[in-house]
């Protein structure tokens, strides 16, 4: 969605995932490229700018600040605070927390936080504007599923927005 | 341009070029190529067509058999297990010169079982008497699409055709493809027009007996077909340049090797990286080339012999292994370049869908390049381990 969106919005995009989505309930990993240049490279990144977790039990099993550049970004959907995110990974990284599930599972009624992380995202970086994202979600969805993801990324990137970092 | 999958190039650029006749039994990392052609019959996208759900691969192609022997167009996807399953069929379609088009969505084999890339399958089909080409992204994939079935369907050739392109790294990527329009495809890609089909009117039999006195005049016919094929497929990648503007080359893509010292040989999807590093390196004063093998059958001994003319050092990447020997690319190469005295290293790669990144890419170069490796075969990105046989 992120790739659909930052190509609207004048960017070069790339993205592709480690798991496909056959894999459902274990650890999965996509990866997004965005460049003002056409992007060539297909190889995994392994020193992002910026890190999304959607599940925050992934921890358990995933360095998730692996490789993260100094000056990076990790958004994690954590039900706490950045700073207790920080410590349960002990990293010296600059984090920003939201708490995804609880915002999916109020307005979706299912703990699916891809949409909430996206708008999370956006709000986060600002590399992507709102109304782009939800140009896009009513492209890939349809009816009441479209307007409650449109309102789950429309909320979790105001509250990025809000979010000092 | 559009961001799309590549499941989608595929499946928008068979739609427009007219198939008759789609059979598929559904495979990772193909099966969303023929659900998107499955979405547009559904919705009446496809005129003229059929789409037939089989119960198996080697269904799947016997039916395309059936349906490309009577003058109709086919297509199908598969990879790994599934393109084995399908070689039996495969190699007769090859035999009963029938232009079935095909994309290969690379996987590794089994054992043990993965769903990841590498390109052990369509190697495995080397001998079939199948043309074979390999692309790097999902635009180039796209725009093989039409030339395949122009060069398949072409009467001096009349052979399968298989689009070989990287599971996961190209099926799965989201990436902009400039799409073609219905209007574009009906002017580059005529109507297919058998020189034999089964008719009613005129019945005839393909594939059958042939007792020793004619078999091998077959033999030699296909072997003529494959070789013919050389020159409809240059001028139909010609044609596509001028008529797109997209030009990829012919057989190979020779790039920055006139004074190189040493050359890069590649396939799919990994090439991109590579010749980033190529010119990197060259911005570094470092005399390295870049060829990018699109067509692997036929072998295009010729230009690969002219494009290292003048360089030494020769490494070819590759993601499969001939055990028992070394990587089919390397094979070729050493064969191409028999008599020549060149220095070849070959490395097997990223097998079952290990990921090469950009350093391991650099580490391989400097180290044929400082002398640090032997010639021969090597793997590359291999972890320690014990074998627990024996």
């Amino acid at each position: 969605m992120l790739a659909v969106a930052g190509f609207k919005e004048g960017y070069y995009t790339l993205s592709f995932p480690t798991f496909g989505a056959e894999k459902r309930g274990t650890p999965v990993a996509s990866f997004l490229r965005l460049s003002d240049k056409p992007i060539v490279l297909r190889d995994e990144i392994y020193y992002p700018d910026y890190v999304v977790v959607l599940d925050p039990t992934v921890v358990e099993s995933v360095e998730v600040d692996k490789g993260l550049k100094e000056n990076g970004l990790l958004i994690a959907n954590y039900p706490k605070s950045a700073e207790e995110f920080k410590k349960l990974i002990s990293t010296d990284r600059k984090v920003v927390t939201i708490n995804a599930t609880k915002m999916a599972m109020e307005i979706l009624g299912r703990p699916i936080t891809n949409t909430a992380m996206v708008g999370a995202f956006a709000g986060a970086t600002k590399l992507i504007k709102l109304e782009t994202l939800k140009e896009t979600i009513y492209e890939w969805f349809k009816g009441e599923i479209a307007d409650k993801n449109a309102k789950l990324v429309e909320d979790a990137c105001k509250y990025m927005l809000e979010v000092k970092i | 341009m559009k961001v799309v999958r590549g499941f989608y190039s595929v499946a928008h650029a068979v739609k427009t070029c007219r198939p008759n006749v789609i059979s598929a039994y559904p495979i990772t990392p193909q099966t969303e190529i023929v659900e998107n052609l499955a979405a547009m019959y559904a919705n009446g996208e496809l005129e003229n067509c059929v789409y037939i759900t089989a119960e198996s691969e080697f269904s799947a192609a016997s039916i395309l058999v059936g349906a490309s022997a009577t003058g109709a167009r086919t297509f199908t996807a598969t990879c790994s297990q599934g393109l084995i399953l399908m070689s039996e069929v495969l190699i007769n379609a090859a035999g009963m010169r029938l232009p079935i088009v095909l994309v290969n969505t690379n996987r590794a084999l089994s054992a043990p079982l993965s769903i990841w890339n590498d390109h052990q399958d369509s190697m495995f089909m080397r001998d079939a008497g199948i043309i074979q080409v390999y692309v790097e992204n999902n635009q180039e994939a796209h725009d093989l699409i039409p030339q395949a079935y122009k060069i398949a369907e072409n009467s001096k050739v009349l052979l399968p055709f298989m689009i070989c392109m990287d599971g996961y790294k190209l099926t799965h990527a989201y990436e902009p493809v400039d799409l073609h329009s219905q209007e574009m495809i009906d002017e580059f890609l005529p109507p297919y027009e058998p020189v034999a089909k089964l008719s009613v009117d005129k019945p005839l039999t393909f594939g059958s007996y042939a007792p020793p006195h004619i078999y091998m005049e077959f033999r030699v016919a296909l072997q003529n077909a494959i070789e013919r094929a050389r020159k409809v497929m240059e001028d139909v990648f010609k044609e596509w340049a001028e008529f797109t503007g997209r030009d990829w080359k012919s057989h190979i893509s020779a790039e920055n090797v006139d004074d190189a010292e040493l050359a890069v040989i590649t396939l799919g999807s990994i090439t991109s990286l590579v010749r980033d590093v190529v010119e990197s390196l060259r911005r570094e004063g470092k005399k390295v080339g870049l060829i990018k093998l699109r067509t692997f059958r036929p072998f295009p001994n010729d230009e690969i012999r002219k494009a290292l003319k003048n360089v030494n050092k020769v490494i070819v990447l590759e993601r499969a292994v001939s055990f028992g020997n070394e990587g089919q690319v390397a094979i070729e190469v050493k064969n191409a370049l028999y008599g020549k005295s060149k220095e070849i290293y070959s490395f097997a790669i990223g097998l079952g869908g290990r990921d090469v990144p950009r350093e391991l890419i650099v580490k391989i170069i400097d180290n044929v390049m400082q002398g640090k490796v032997k010639q021969g075969f090597h793997f590359e990105g291999v972890q320690e381990f014990k074998e627990v046989i024996p």
